[in-house]
């Protein structure tokens, strides 16, 4: 039983990350340059900038919805599942996401670093 | 391809150090409260009270302005992988501090996330965004024909 809900938290954990990630790297593409906002206007600014982003705080929900969904996973799951299981398929739902949401060139290159990233993951594991 | 400078990289490695040491902390203090039951939602949001779990949180936010500062001039999926040393730290802070010995099925997973790690960090770290902006106007065109 207690697996079934680890899986369960780990699938929560997977959505719940990668609507995260997209949100925030689309709010942060933009943004801008974060380094050259600080420069020229001040530290003040980029904050500012970012936090009246409304894809932002989406975002952040969606990253605390997976944080918390992490902590239950880990007080119902083992560590050496839940860890690794939810990391190393967030790896491959991103790569996904990113190439249909935020447009990015995945290319043969990113693909193979994602898979290769997923799958060392999920080794150090056993 | 636009060449990250050095401040760009230490921006990458803050990512991999800080998600590292927060995850350490945050296990810790994990590990210390126990079992956490979803019928206790005011245990599980007092989690944070534990020196180890604030600690970590500290070091998580400071993971997160680095991660925000990167996805501002890198793609999503070139940060994700670039970062993605991390595992590797974890296991090696395991191995040399609490002297876990490293399986080798998990000296192969090092090897295989070290290889992606390198594969990405060769490629361009943005996509351009003439690129971006017609795969955009080719998703909208299809949308309406």
């Amino acid at each position: 039983m207690s697996e079934l809900y680890a899986w369960a938290a780990i699938l929560v954990i997977i959505l719940a990350s990668t609507t995260g990630d997209v949100l925030l790297s689309y709010s942060m593409k933009r943004v801008g340059d974060v380094g050259d906002l600080w420069r020229h206007r001040g530290a003040f600014a980029v904050v500012a900038r970012v936090l009246t982003t409304p894809t932002f705080g989406l975002g952040v929900m969606a990253m605390g919805i997976a944080f918390y969904s992490l902590l239950f996973g880990l007080s119902w799951g083992n560590l050496s599942l839940v860890v690794p299981a939810s990391a190393s398929l967030t790896f491959v739902a991103n790569a996904a996401a990113a190439r249909i949401f935020l447009h990015e060139h995945v290319g043969r290159r990113r693909w193979i670093a994602a898979l290769l990233v997923a799958a060392g993951v999920a080794l150090m594991a056993i | 391809m636009p060449r990250l400078t050095f401040r760009k990289y230490l921006v990458l490695v803050g990512i991999t150090v800080f998600s590292t040491v927060g995850d350490s902390l945050l296990a810790r203090g994990m590990k210390e409260l126990g079992s956490v039951s979803l019928h206790n939602i005011p245990g599980l949001l007092l989690s944070i009270a534990n020196p180890w779990v604030a600690l970590g949180i500290f070091f998580l936010l400071a993971f997160f302005s680095c991660y925000m500062s990167a996805l501002s001039w890198a793609d999503l999926t070139y940060v994700l992988p670039a970062t993605s040393l991390s595992y590797v730290l974890v296991a090696l802070v395991g191995r040399f501090r609490l002297h876990e010995s490293i399986s080798p099925t998990r000296w192969l997973g090092i090897a295989l996330i070290a290889a992606g790690v390198g594969f990405v960090a060769a490629g361009p770290a943005v996509t351009p965004r003439r690129h971006r902006e017609a795969a955009a106007e080719a998703v909208t065109s299809e949308a309406k024909p």
